[in-house]
């Protein structure tokens, strides 16, 4: 038991030797930036979620934002989805304002990793589709020009 | 306690007594690592490293990017070398990066990074580096990561002696390694009449401030010596820029004897705002020259080559005050000003000592002219009299050397293949550590600026023998890292590197990182075969071109059958990635193409050309694995017998069956 004292005592000795081995001008570092964080500050666009009853609709439509949404389609949204209904990569457009809450559309065009990740129904047609829908980089105010762009494909006056 | 407790405890108590006295011993080769290193080198995953490391790739003729402390490799930036993975080189948009007075040189070597600086420090906002072979100096934006401007440099003989830089980004540099005779005169002369006919020179290659864009503002005429490394005066010393030389025997042959006989070859000292008085009175000369000058649109998404053709030249002889040689021992390599700006660290690669200069006694030294002669028509300043003191036995073969935020030296020793830590005020060295082994550059965060950000040392080595898993006679360049935190050095970490590094630099994560950009914006690109949606997808013939502008979105190409092409056609790709989402890129490939891939990213436009040699149906597939239905992601190409009257179509999804 003695011997383990001694040695106990020598350990401590030991302890603060190496301690005094520790090499001495050690920066002590400023708050730690997270580089990581930075990497959000970045142009690619998530939309914020839109909540039901945010956008109300009117019965007819904005020719001014259907013509614009119609050049965003055919830019970012043509390649996957007809006009018809047909499904390419994604489901065609024919009757989806009639099919889909809008609020439901516009989180799927603005905030598509949200939704794959938490809404049932994006769930299923990722299943049936296989390929993720693409984050087209499109902004609130662009996704409604689409919107209007659907609904003049479904009919809307 | 029972006596085997007892016992158990006496053991353990002893081990851990034993391990802290070995954890304390001075260090052989086993014992360098120490017993922190993995947490120290530890980055978990899915976490990112604290420094980006932009590393030269040597006869690469790329730039490599390391996250320091973990040493992974992040990316090879193509530079100077073709690149068939990224189509860099072999895309009609990237071809004329490469383009020289020589034609198309699709490889160089790369040996020096710089860093862009605002106030000595670094900005984060471009990288710049040089081709020593068919001399050029490339700039690198740091947003992208990509090559955005090459210019070559005219009377020059290879271009080692650069691309340092000023502390405002004024200007980066480039001197000649090999003395040539100036490109305006008669290059047919005997090599042995090196002496009459051979000259040096130095460029200063101006960089706009806003854009980066590079043009050489001026070029010194020097005499026929090898320029070999250089450094930028900064803070006092701004305004001024060193350049080793050796060969000052001017010998034409057998240099490894001939340029070693004397006991003193020189580092140049060029005031570059005296020089920038003289282009201001129009004292330079113009001559006619050749060299490319390439420069990438981002938002056109192509480069462009034009041919500048000529260059301002200075010559000491008739400008006075502008540059003066300081004697330097024996063959220097590294030239090296410290964070303070007053010292600058000659290494004699073949001398016993490190010698360092002292800017104030420079300025003294020219004011009261104390010259040791002159060497062909250049003063000579004396040796003694600008000589801030010398380290003594520092090692063998001093190569480079690196600063830390203490006033600290850190010299690599290639011959005893070892760092030297040494003090700069007092020139005492204060620890070695041994590398593994024979090391050239070394890198310090911010070690070559104003403001060191220290923490670590990264030692790049030469030869690599037992350190990795031997894969046959070729084996990847070691590099090492230390931690230099403490007073003593500490090896951390080996890791493996492309091509073989010379200088690096490494740049605090944050300064880089945030800007770094994740897509182009298909709404701005201007790429003038861009296809901006499927409306715009089409094939059209032009004599016997055949211009195929596709989109490309997961997972399908718009067309993907295309039929009307015959034999003898050159068929133009030009392929539009609709993607708009980070990091899904779409790859382009054809059977039988005598080049590469194209590697799109999200919004970018790339062309493939195509010369199909024989007649049949050729397969065409996206390259870069980008959803569950890539594998899908195919099309196909149909070639008819010349004068086939198989008219041009095009289409996807087209199922009509044939008539």
């Amino acid at each position: 038991m003695k011997t383990i004292k001694t040695l106990i005592l020598f350990m401590l000795g030991c302890g603060l030797y190496l301690f005094s081995c520790q090499s001495k001008g050690v920066k002590t570092d400023a708050p730690v930036l997270d580089v990581q964080d930075l990497t959000k500050n970045q142009p690619e666009v998530h939309g914020q979620e839109i909540k039901e009853g945010e956008i109300v609709f009117s019965a007819s439509l904005d020719q001014a934002m259907a013509t614009k949404g119609n050049a965003i389609y055919s830019l970012k949204c043509q390649s996957c989805h007809r006009l018809t209904e047909e499904r390419l990569v994604g489901p065609g457009w024919k009757g989806v304002t009639q099919k889909r809450n809008p609020t439901w559309i516009l989180n799927m065009i603005i905030n598509v990793d949200m939704m794959l990740e938490s809404d049932p129904e994006a769930q299923k047609l990722l299943e049936q589709c296989l390929v993720r829908m693409p984050n087209q980089n499109i902004t609130r105010e662009e996704a409604l020009d689409i919107i209007e762009f659907m609904r003049k494909n479904d009919g809307v006056k | 306690m029972n006596k085997n407790t007892n016992k158990v405890m006496s053991t353990i108590l002893m081990t851990l007594i034993l391990i802290t006295f070995i954890a304390c011993k001075p260090r052989g080769i086993q014992q360098a690592i120490s017993a922190d290193a993995a947490g120290k080198v530890y980055v978990a995953p899915g976490k990112y490293d604290e420094f980006y490391n932009f590393v030269s790739g040597g006869f690469s003729g790329q730039m490599s990017v390391y996250g320091i402390p973990s040493g992974r490799l992040f990316r090879v930036i193509p530079v100077f070398s073709v690149d068939p993975e990224k189509g860099y080189g072999y895309s009609e948009e990237t071809k004329p990066m490469l383009n020289t007075s020589h034609g198309f040189v699709p490889w160089d070597d790369l040996h020096h990074i710089a860093l862009s600086v605002t106030n000595g420090i670094h900005d984060g906002r471009w990288v710049f580096g040089n081709g020593n072979n068919t001399p050029r100096v490339a700039r690198i934006d740091l947003k992208t990561f990509r090559t955005v401007e090459i210019i070559e440099i005219p009377n020059s003989g290879g271009n080692h002696s650069s691309p340092f830089i000023t502390e405002n980004s004024e200007y980066v540099v480039a001197g000649t390694r090999f003395s040539i005779p100036m490109d305006d005169t008669n290059g047919d002369v005997p090599i042995n009449t090196y002496k009459q006919n051979f000259r040096g020179t130095v460029s200063f290659i101006k960089i706009d401030p806003a854009s980066g864009n590079m043009n050489i503002a001026f070029q010194i005429l020097l005499p026929g010596v090898n320029f070999d490394l250089s450094r930028a005066g900064k803070g006092k010393s701004h305004g001024w820029f060193f350049f080793s030389c050796y060969n000052s025997e001017r010998a034409n042959t057998l240099l490894e004897v001939n340029s070693s006989q004397k006991d003193k070859d020189f580092i140049l000292c060029v005031n570059w705002k005296k020089a920038e008085e003289y282009v201001a009175q129009g004292k330079g000369k113009k001559q006619v020259v050749k060299y490319a000058h390439n420069m990438y649109d981002e938002k056109k998404h192509m480069a462009t080559s034009i041919m500048e053709k000529e260059v301002l030249v200075l010559d000491p002889k008739d400008l006075a005050d502008m540059v003066y040689f300081m004697p330097c021992p024996k063959s220097p390599h590294g030239c090296d000003t410290d964070p303070t700006g007053e010292f600058i660290v000659g290494s004699g690669k073949l001398a016993a000592i490190i010698p360092v200069f002292s800017f104030t006694k420079i300025q003294k030294a020219i004011a009261d002219k104390t010259y040791d002669g002159d060497y062909e028509g250049i003063p000579v300043l004396k040796y003694e009299s600008v000589l801030h003191g010398e380290v003594l036995k520092p090692g063998l073969g001093p190569l480079h050397t690196e600063f830390d935020d203490n006033g600290n030296a850190y010299t690599s020793m290639f011959v005893s293949s070892e760092v030297v830590k040494w003090n700069i005020q007092s020139l005492q060295v204060l620890d070695r550590v041994p590398t593994y082994y024979s090391v050239g550059h070394l890198s310090v965060p911010g070690g070559p600026t104003k403001k060191p950000w220290g923490k670590y040392m990264i030692a790049y080595n030469k030869i690599t023998k037992d350190r990795f898993l031997p894969t046959g006679p070729e084996l990847a360049q070691s590099a090492q890292l230390y931690d230099i935190s403490g007073d003593k050095m500490k090896l951390i970490l080996d890791f493996p590197t492309i091509g073989e590094p010379h200088y690096a630099e490494a740049i605090p994560a944050e300064l880089v990182s945030k800007n770094s950009v994740k897509i182009y914006k298909i709404e701005e690109n201007q790429n003038p075969w861009v296809a901006k949606g499927d409306d715009f997808a089409r094939v059209e013939r032009k004599g016997n071109e055949v211009h195929v502008y596709m989109t490309s979105i997961r997972s399908h190409f718009v067309p993907d059958n295309i039929e009307g092409v015959r034999l003898g056609d050159v068929v133009y790709f030009h392929v539009t990635n609709l993607e708009q989402d980070w990091d899904v890129p779409h790859g382009f490939a054809v059977k039988g193409a005598n080049n590469a891939e194209l590697l799109i990213m999200p919004g970018e436009t790339q062309t493939l050309m195509w010369k199909p040699d024989r007649v049949g149906v050729f397969p065409m597939y996206c390259t870069d694995f980008c959803s569950a239905l890539h594998q899908e992601m195919q099309g196909y190409i149909r070639v008819s017998v010349p004068g086939s009257n198989v008219p041009i179509s095009f289409s996807t999804g087209n199922t009509t069956p044939v008539q």
